[in-house]
């Protein structure tokens, strides 16, 4: 299928500013369906609330559009439920790691088959440029409008230390490793964490000048590296992209079906 | 492998947003934005195919066809 087979095509063009990184993840995740040649109809995106997960509207697979911060709470449910589907949440850094972190960590610790997205744009864009758990020190927001003194979180490490047993990261200029890491994760099994470095020009662009859309897109091609790369030792500054962690451990569902079969003999 | 043959550049001015990471990111130098901001493959015949404008932009907008 072509990836506008993957699309409803009547809710373009799509609501994101021009330039937002987030059309990029989802041109990437068409991408990934369209080379799996994978049927809309095995595939279940659950999203909460922010400009990223607004993308479920625009993909034409079964979505649901749930509440800020859960959406791994609900796919939970559909997974438990129809363990056969393919669970993709994407979720904005807020979303992810503010009000949605219990449900995150929670999720990677059990290592249900879920592939989470975290669209990280570094700030909360639908509410008007808040800062997140993601900003990091020495930024600036709306609600930090002399400087934000929070640290954040490293996402690959956070997810590697709850559990999670496929954690990468890239970055939108690197929109092939994208897909490329996508299909992975959908195609495992076990709880999938991939963090994109996404742009959102509008708020966290404008407020801590960084540039165009291009300019940002630009700034992840010069401030990322490979993981284990020597230009890391180089620079420590760098940020390093790709795969760090992938490990097999038994997935929840398939655990759980062996404790209905105990009960059932127990019966 | 031969070499793709390039056949059109669709772009789709509803869609395109104007955003120029098309533009900047294209190794050819093929696009420009024009006087409404929207992209126009003004260099085509310097198009190699590589699908990368088609690949990245947040709009779904622009797309290579080849020759088969
Ligand atoms: C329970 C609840 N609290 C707060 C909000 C307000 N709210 C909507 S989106 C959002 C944060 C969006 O930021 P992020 O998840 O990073 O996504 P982005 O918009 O940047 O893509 C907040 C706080 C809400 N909708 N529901
Ligand atoms: S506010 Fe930011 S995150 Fe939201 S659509 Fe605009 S650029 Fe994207
Ligand atoms: S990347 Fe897409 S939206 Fe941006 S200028 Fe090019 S065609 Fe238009
Ligand atoms: S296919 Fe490649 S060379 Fe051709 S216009 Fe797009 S980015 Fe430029």
């Amino acid at each position: 299928m072509a990836i506008k087979d993957y699309i409803r095509e009547r809710f373009f063009p799509h609501i994101w500013c021009p330039g937002c990184g987030h059309g990029m993840v989802l041109n990437a995740l068409l991408r990934a369906f369209e080379d799996l040649a994978i049927s809309k109809n095995e595939i279940v995106m659950v999203s909460g609330i922010g400009c990223s997960a607004r993308i479920s509207g625009y993909v034409d697979v079964h979505t649901l559009h749930t509440i800020h911060g859960r959406a791994l709470a609900f796919a939970t449910g559909v997974k438990m439920s129809r363990p056969e589907l393919n669970l993709i949440v994407p979720m904005g850094d807020g979303d992810a790691l503010a009000i949605g972190g219990n449900h995150f960590i929670h999720a990677a610790r059990r290592n249900i088959d879920i592939t989470a997205i975290v669209m990280n744009n570094r700030i909360y864009g639908m509410t008007g440029g808040q800062y997140s758990p993601l900003s990091g020190y020495g930024t600036l927001a709306t609600t930090a409008p002399f400087i934000n003194i929070d640290h954040a979180f490293d996402v690959v490490e956070l997810a590697k230390a709850a559990g999670a047993t496929f954690v990468a990261r890239t970055t939108t200029y690197h929109v092939k490793q994208m897909s490329e890491l996508f299909k992975e994760a959908i195609l495992r099994e076990g709880f999938s964490v991939i963090e994109v470095l996404t742009q959102c020009p509008t708020y966290f662009g404008r407020k801590n000048k960084a540039g165009s859309a291009v300019d940002m897109v630009k700034s992840f091609k010069d401030n990322t590296t490979p993981v284990g790369s020597k230009a890391k030792l180089e620079s420590p500054g760098l940020i390093e992209r790709g795969i760090f962690v992938q490990k097999d451990l038994p997935e929840y569902t398939r655990e759980y079906d062996k404790v209905i079969e105990r009960a059932m003999k127990k019966r | 492998m031969a070499k793709p043959k390039l056949k059109e550049h669709h772009i789709n001015r509803d869609w395109c947003k104007g955003c120029g990471i098309c533009v900047e990111f294209c190794p050819k130098k093929v696009l420009e934005l024009d006087k409404q901001d929207k992209v126009v493959a003004v260099h085509f015949t310097n198009c190699i195919c590589c699908k990368l404008c088609e690949l990245r932009c947040p709009d779904l907008a622009i797309e290579i066809e080849t020759e088969l």
